[in-house]
């Protein structure tokens, strides 16, 4: 029983895992539900091509939620980094077109996270207002730029950069969720082991404190919505590769990316962020829509589904206080015993005494 | 502090302080709200500089432009707060190093080293034992005695030569408060100085060794802990309050 206990302890701790667990339990499901489409590996691979660009950018917002931001100006950016690969693309020879489109797409999205972190930091607007409007001129600009059209890039499919980011790895792999998933571990370590995340948890957990405790707000607070800028652009890289059209509405996954952050348990009061999470999270949303549908139920009910899930994720991560399913498991373990169960009620008490 | 001054717009909320704190001294710095306390604190470490005004350590004068938290705290002076101190989400040897990280080059985190550290401080400089705190603990479970215990002890680590305590114990119940006096009594056995504020005279006179009146933005007076007790400086303050004391008399 203790190892038991032991074991459970340990994952819990692990990030994202109760909502790995959560998200297991939907693709179990769906087997049973939909087994001609869930116990086959086609839709599996087709998740691993269409959730990345939507978790590329929700592992950026992840970082900005956890500073106490929010940035709604990405969709933007996945627009204008698209419009600027095709722009690259079709102006230069593709042999290095490609590359030098991917630099303007990564320099554009740094410069526009570069402005609204200026607005946010210096200026002092708040950072929902300031991304909001930011969202609509950039994608007026990516619409004015490409006179409303979309963009072919031509003879993509036998390019090399397409190859190295949107290629399938042994012919079955997308290369595009094993990038995702590397730029998760990246910043896990830049939140979790880097003095920048710590900046920005301390940042986002009482901002008075950090500055007197000698972190650089300011700078923190821009170098982070330029880093989510640059991020925001190379999931509109990908996108972009990937269909092998650039088109303006392309970035059109706000919501989906948002509510993969607060799924994973990252909280919107800032202070703390579950990268790993956000991973599950952007994979459970991913997966609701093609998995309704498959289901037979009739289409009408994806949304339904989809909201209920959502809701359910959040009402559990907000049950459990801390705003992640991990604590859910230490609190079963506690209600085993009379006295666990009391400490972990004067340790909420004092929770919210304190907020 | 040699006459700083501090204007927010038209409001002069600093008028020729002059303030002066010796080796292993103990000052008491009394006022009112808004009597600008916080205001002295912030300027001394770094948050922002003063209007006017020359500030000198350890003998040496302090270039503004380029004094801020970090090179306060190379000046070996560190600030508890009441409320302002640690993140409360975060863990404690996070806390302990937050601002000053012990990085490599490409700045990530020594965790490793940095939690043998924390837990040093802990047991050592703080003498917590056991009752289930560790260096992995998050603030909100501790008290807030315990808290201002962790800020101190962070202070006292980093070798601090003047640690200043803006109203430490506000909120704090009694038996906390008293803990709070005790990690004050230590940083005067271990012959640092200290700036102690507080709005609690009897705290204040207890651990202090000299005491400075502020009054709407000006220092009103300066008295060693031998001239005058407790009753006398409570009279004496309220006087002060009542604006029957002649400012000439420091």
């Amino acid at each position: 029983m203790n190892s038991v206990r032991a074991i459970f302890r340990f994952l819990g701790r692990l990030e994202g895992f109760a909502i790995a667990m959560v998200l297991l339990v939907l693709y179990f499901v769906l087997a049973i539900a939909a087994p001609a489409v869930f116990t086959r590996p086609l839709i599996y691979i087709s998740f691993l091509e269409t959730v990345p660009p939507t978790l590329i950018a929700a592992l950026g917002l992840t970082l900005v939620i956890t500073a106490g931001e929010i940035d709604l100006s990405f969709p933007a950016v996945v627009s204008l980094s698209g419009f600027a690969l095709s722009w690259g693309w079709k102006t230069f020879d593709p042999a290095y077109g490609a590359w030098i489109g991917i630099l303007l797409a990564l320099t554009a999205g740094a410069l526009v996270g570069y402005i609204n972190g200026l607005m946010v930091a210096r200026i002092g607007v708040p950072s929902i207002m300031a991304t909001l409007a930011a969202n609509f001129f950039w994608y007026g600009i990516s619409i004015l730029l490409a006179g409303g059209l979309q963009v072919t890039l031509k003879g993509s499919q036998n390019n090399f950069v397409h190859e190295l980011f949107v290629g399938r790895l042994f012919g079955t792999v997308p290369l595009q969720a094993f990038w995702s998933l590397a730029l998760a571990v990246l910043l896990w370590f830049l939140l979790n082991r880097h003095k920048f995340g710590e900046g920005i948890m301390f940042i986002g957990d009482n901002a008075n404190v950090a500055r007197v405790m000698g972190v650089n707000v300011e700078t923190t607070r821009i170098k982070l919505f330029t880093l989510h800028g640059t991020i925001a652009a190379f999931s509109g890289i990908i996108v972009t590769l990937d269909i092998g059209v650039f088109y303006p509405d392309q970035g059109n996954f706000l919501l989906p990316a948002m509510a993969s952050v607060f799924i994973g348990g990252t909280s919107i009061a800032g202070g703390s962020g579950s990268i790993f999470g956000t991973v599950f999270g952007a994979y459970i949303i991913g997966s609701l829509a093609a998995g309704v549908v498959a289901t037979t139920i009739s289409g009408y009910w994806v949304q339904v589904v989809e909201g209920g899930v959502m809701a359910a994720v959040v009402v559990l991560n907000a049950a459990t206080g801390k705003g992640d399913l991990a604590s859910l498991f230490s609190r079963f373990r506690h209600r085993s015993t009379q006295v666990g169960a009391n400490g972990q009620e004067l340790v909420q008490k004092d929770d919210r005494a304190s907020r | 502090m040699v006459n700083i001054e501090k204007c927010f717009g038209l409001v002069r909320a600093l008028t020729k302080i002059k303030l002066e704190v010796g080796r292993n001294e103990i000052v008491g710095l009394i006022g009112d709200n808004g009597a600008g306390k916080s205001t002295i604190v912030k300027i001394l470490t770094g948050v922002f500089p003063p209007t006017s005004g020359e500030l000198y350590i350890a003998g040496r004068k302090v270039d503004f432009r380029r004094y801020n938290v970090q090179s306060a705290h190379a000046h070996g002076i560190e600030t508890v707060y009441q409320d302002r101190s640690l993140g409360e989400k975060q863990v404690l040897w996070r806390n302990f190093f937050i601002g000053r990280e012990i990085v490599n080059w490409l700045g990530f985190i020594d965790v490793k080293k940095e939690k043998a550290i924390a837990n040093e401080i802990m047991l050592k400089t703080i003498g917590f034992r056991g009752k289930g705190i560790t260096v992995d603990s998050n603030v909100s479970q501790l008290s807030g005695g315990e808290r201002q215990g962790i800020a101190i002890g962070r202070a006292m680590h980093f070798e601090a030569d003047v640690i200043i305590l803006d109203e430490p114990t506000v909120a704090l119940s009694l038996k906390e408060v008293a803990k709070v006096l005790n990690f004050v009594h230590k940083i005067k056995e271990g012959g640092k100085a200290s700036i102690y504020i507080s709005h609690s005279i009897p705290d204040v006179y207890e651990v202090s060794d000299r005491f400075v009146v502020l009054d709407r933005g000006e220092i009103g007076a300066s008295i060693p802990k031998k001239d005058i007790s407790l009753k006398e400086l409570d009279a004496f303050l309220l006087d002060f309050a009542h604006g029957r004391k002649d400012k000439a008399q420091t």
